[in-house]
């Protein structure tokens, strides 16, 4: 990590039509190399804030800049801007009538006028690391969740994004493959790749992230290291969700 | 039934067969043109140009075509715009499909959901890539089954341009039959024709559909 700002945002405002503000003045900066990973209870605003920042939701005010230009749902020199920011979905999205190796290559090809075969070398090398070289020539529906988002993953990082926002990447998978995935994304952390994730996977935010944000309603409630955050959490709100994720055992 | 009748009035359909081929390739190509017009303002919610295309959706598709075709045929020239019955035919059969295609391509676009949209424009790609690469295949194989509908709907239709005369299989069954009075024999050369055109339609139809299915979907 270094002390160089890649994304900032500033006094984010963001409301859908005609209800209250879903984000209420969200502030934070994002370092070159840092893995920061959003937390908070469902509908507080985190995978809104994402999509934030990757332009795919106007805001009402404040500011989200990438090395200084600014995003926005319309702005000019969009497409150019959301090329080095790599976005994976929930839902995973590949692209189902075409094989893996084109849904990994569209992009390459079509937006950044990459050759044809240095893009196929590309998704074979970046495959051959998620372990799914042999699944090249199958289709999206062939596979499973886990590895359907590891090519998800993969599809994003062959546009060399910068930074890589993973939203709520592993929600939908069965336990045994959130693993999978998992460790991908663990792979890329100690490579230096900047990351934002929403998760609610807490051992994992635990072990890869630099920083947590914890947001509820519309606000950072808290921003501090990962240690800190789940052994002394300093608000109500922050141990009220911690305590969501555990069980005890009862008498 | 006579089979010497038949053999005799096999090049007289066959003759019919080519003009109800022609008219029908042309009204189809052209009416997928418009369909792809009109389904494509409105996806985008192109103002004006979008009530235009609802305006004339619904107009087409709530009027008889051999409504249109003499509205075309018989009214137009007295605006000054007189067409040969061919030319006619074609506009009428356009007219009426543009509409259906429209539809047929709009509930494909529709079914492809947003977020293939957003993780497309994600990755970089403008409104044109994304529509090109992403979002037009998969809602052309959805609307796959209806457009092919369609098609054969369309062939169908081409029976009316009897009524300005224009000489279809159609019309030379219904010439032969007030010349020869040998109904049976020109109805059952008008069905096998009919079907003859149709039935690989339908067959192609329903072998590309399989197709595009196997092709990786239900993802």
């Amino acid at each position: 990590m270094t002390d160089e700002i890649l994304l900032s945002v500033k006094d984010l405002v963001k409301s859908y039509e005609g209800t209250s503000e879903v984000l209420n003045g969200i502030s934070l900066d994002i370092h070159k190399g840092e893995v920061v990973v959003v937390l908070g209870p469902s509908g507080c605003g985190k995978s809104t804030l994402l999509r934030c920042m990757n332009g795919l939701e106007e805001y009402q005010s404040g500011s989200i800049t990438l090395d200084g230009e600014k995003i926005t749902k319309n702005g000019a020199n969009m497409t150019a801007l959301r090329q080095r920011i790599g976005m994976v979905f929930q839902s995973y999205e590949l692209f189902p009538h075409l094989s893996i190796q084109d849904n990994i290559t569209l992009a390459p090809v079509q937006v950044q006028k990459v050759p044809k075969e240095q893009a196929q070398a590309e998704a074979e090398r970046l495959l051959e690391r998620v372990d799914l070289l042999d699944k090249r020539t199958a289709y999206p529906r062939q596979l499973s969740g886990g590895q359907k988002q590891r090519v998800a993953i993969v599809r994003a990082l062959a546009m060399h994004p910068e930074v890589m926002l993973f939203d709520e990447v592993t929600a939908a998978l069965d336990p045994e493959m959130v693993r999978e995935v998992l460790d991908v994304m663990l792979t890329l952390a100690e490579q230096g790749m900047t990351m934002v994730i929403v998760t609610h996977e807490m051992n994992f935010a635990r072990a890869v992230a630099d920083r947590i944000v914890f947001i509820d309603g519309g606000v950072i409630v808290e921003e501090t290291d990962p240690e800190t955050f789940f052994e002394h959490p300093s608000t109500e709100r922050a141990k009220q969700f911690l305590k969501t994720f555990t069980f005890e055992k009862k008498a | 039934m006579s089979v010497d009748i038949l053999l005799e009035y096999l090049p007289l359909f066959a003759q019919g067969a080519l003009v109800t081929l022609k008219i029908s390739a042309a009204g189809i190509i052209l009416s997928l043109l418009v369909g792809l017009v009109c389904c494509y303002v409105q996806y985008y919610r192109v103002p004006v140009l979008r009530q235009i295309a609802k305006g004339y959706i619904e107009l087409s598709r709530n009027t008889p075509m051999l409504v249109q075709l003499f509205f075309i045929y018989f009214g137009l020239p007295k605006i000054g715009l007189s067409w040969s019955r061919e030319v006619c035919a074609i506009a009428a059969l356009v007219f009426l499909g543009g509409s259906y295609m429209a539809e047929a391509m709009r509930s494909g676009l529709e079914a492809v959901d947003v977020i293939q949209t957003e993780s497309a424009v994600s990755l970089g790609m403008n409104r044109f890539q994304v529509m090109r690469f992403v979002v037009f295949p998969q809602a052309m194989a959805i609307a796959l089954p209806a457009i092919s509908a369609n098609v054969v709907f369309l062939i169908k239709e081409t029976s009316v341009v009897s009524a300005i005369a224009l000489a279809d299989l159609m019309y030379v069954a219904k010439d032969l039959i007030g010349n020869d009075y040998n109904t049976s024999e020109a109805l059952f050369m008008l069905v096998v024709f009919y079907l003859l055109i149709l039935l690989p339609v339908s067959l192609l139809a329903s072998y590309a559909e399989r197709r595009i299915r196997y092709a990786g979907y239900g993802a």
